[in-house]
């Protein structure tokens, strides 16, 4: 279990406790938590999970993005050097205590 | 105007096994995509992506997958209606009139929304005043590339079409290719190519940078670019070009006063129908208790949505469960000899 923070565009904060081996995506989706689409579910095959991560120690902790995340980043909204696509981002203890921001928009 | 049965929204896995369990029960359909190509998000997104939990087929591609579908249901010879898109729903007297984008139109029975999680269309910029532009010099596709010709054309991506488009039109225009990272998604001969032209000042190519304003008093004169650490250059422009792949957009579906949870059509399990009669939603669009945005699920509410249109599209005729197997009436549907 990990507390996570997501912070809207709009400065709008959730928190929730996310179980481990779910997604910084899922763990927005089933809390509703707005700012995250998912559209293709989880399968890296589309951007719009795209979150920033803003605290440069964090960015650097996550596990290192796989082959196709970038390529994928490259399709999303406003992507920068610290995006990461959220459902790549498995939780586990290590991820107690992340923030990401969301872009703008998804889509 | 065409009639039919069931017009199919989305020629995707789980629009072409309706079709197929359609075609089963001797129904009628159309089948109607925004994409100019049969397979929706499997060969959209991950045309050479293996998949592995398709029952009984261990493992085959999104390409693949879409050629085993577009094969089983050749028998019935539905017609497709492809780059086109359902726009407006009319219901009388218990049919529906359907109208699409190119003018298309459907009387029809049902109407099964198999569409995915939207019509696919192009990423656009995030500049707000690239709007102003959209269609005359900011383009997101390209049909006529004689336009190019002398000009300065402004790229941004780093896919196939962003690298094919600038090495094409380095033939002929003055051509900047702005990426905002070193590497690039591109087939691994394209970037070669990309790295020669640029070595030898064909092209001007620039990384780590992004759009930040486009720039013209009518028409459009330049476009500046950012990078993240906060610098930025001014670019002359006559055109930019934006390849950043596609997104997914529920569009016209909105408006047919559907009830919408999120971007997600909810229906009952027992035939997949909405708030709607007669309007069925199958696949990653609808969802129910336990929904699983899997192709499997999608099969399985393709064959009960079909089964759901019989009733409508022949209201005086009692719908009989048979075996592909066993029934001589559906192996003539599907010109099998035996």
């Amino acid at each position: 279990m990990a507390k996570i923070k997501y912070i809207e565009f709009n400065g709008t904060e959730h928190e929730a406790d996310v179980a481990n081996g779910l997604s910084v995506m899922e763990g927005a989706i089933q809390n509703d938590i707005p700012g995250i689409d998912a559209d293709c579910g989880g399968g890296m095959s589309c951007a719009t999970c795209h979150v920033y991560i803003n605290d440069d120690e964090w960015f650097k902790k996550l596990p290192e993005k796989e082959m196709g995340e970038d390529d994928m980043l490259d399709q999303a909204f406003e992507p920068k050097s610290n995006s990461r696509l959220s459902c790549q981002l498995i939780v586990s203890e290590d991820l107690d205590g992340l923030t990401v921001h969301m872009p703008e928009k998804q889509v | 105007m065409i009639k039919t049965d069931v017009v199919i929204i989305g020629a995707g896995p789980t629009g072409l096994f309706c079709a197929h369990q359609l075609g089963i029960i001797g129904l009628k359909c159309e089948i109607v995509d925004n994409l100019d190509k049969i397979g929706g998000q499997c060969i959209e997104l991950y045309p050479d992506k293996p998949i592995y939990d398709i029952p009984a087929v261990p493992k085959c591609t999104g390409e693949e997958l879409t050629n085993n579908l577009i094969e089983q249901i050749k028998p019935f010879n539905f017609n497709f209606h492809l780059s086109d898109r359902v726009q407006e729903l009319k219901n009388e007297n218990n049919k529906w009139f359907v109208k699409t984008l190119n003018g298309k139109e459907f009387e029809t029975h049902n109407i099964v929304i198999a569409g995915g999680v939207g019509s696919f269309e192009p990423r656009k910029f995030p500049t707000k005043s690239a709007e102003k532009y959209d269609g005359k010099s900011v383009l997101y596709s390209i049909k006529d590339k004689t336009i190019f010709k002398d000009k300065s054309v402004v790229i941004f991506g780093g896919g196939d079409s962003a690298l094919d488009w600038a090495i094409e039109l380095s033939n002929s225009s003055k051509v900047t290719l702005v990426h905002r990272r070193d590497e690039f998604r591109g087939a691994p001969a394209s970037v070669q190519k990309i790295k020669e032209l640029s070595d030898n000042k064909t092209i001007d190519l620039i990384t780590k940078y992004s759009i930040k304003d486009v720039k013209g008093n009518g028409s459009l004169e330049s476009v500046e670019i950012k990078s993240e650490s906060g610098e930025s250059k001014v670019i002359k422009a006559d055109y930019v070009l934006g390849f950043f792949g596609l997104i997914m957009q529920l569009g016209p579906i909105a408006e047919w006063g559907l009830n919408l949870d999120r971007k997600t059509i909810p229906v009952n399990t027992e035939n997949f129908e909405t708030n709607k009669k007669g309007i069925f939603a199958i696949g990653d669009i609808c969802t129910y208790p336990g929904k699983l945005k899997l192709i499997l699920s999608g099969f399985h509410e393709g064959a009960l949505a079909a089964r759901g249109c019989f009733k409508y599209a022949r209201p005086d005729e009692k719908y009989r469960f048979e075996f592909t197997t066993a029934s001589s009436t559906i192996k003539d549907r599907l010109g099998v000899k035996e």
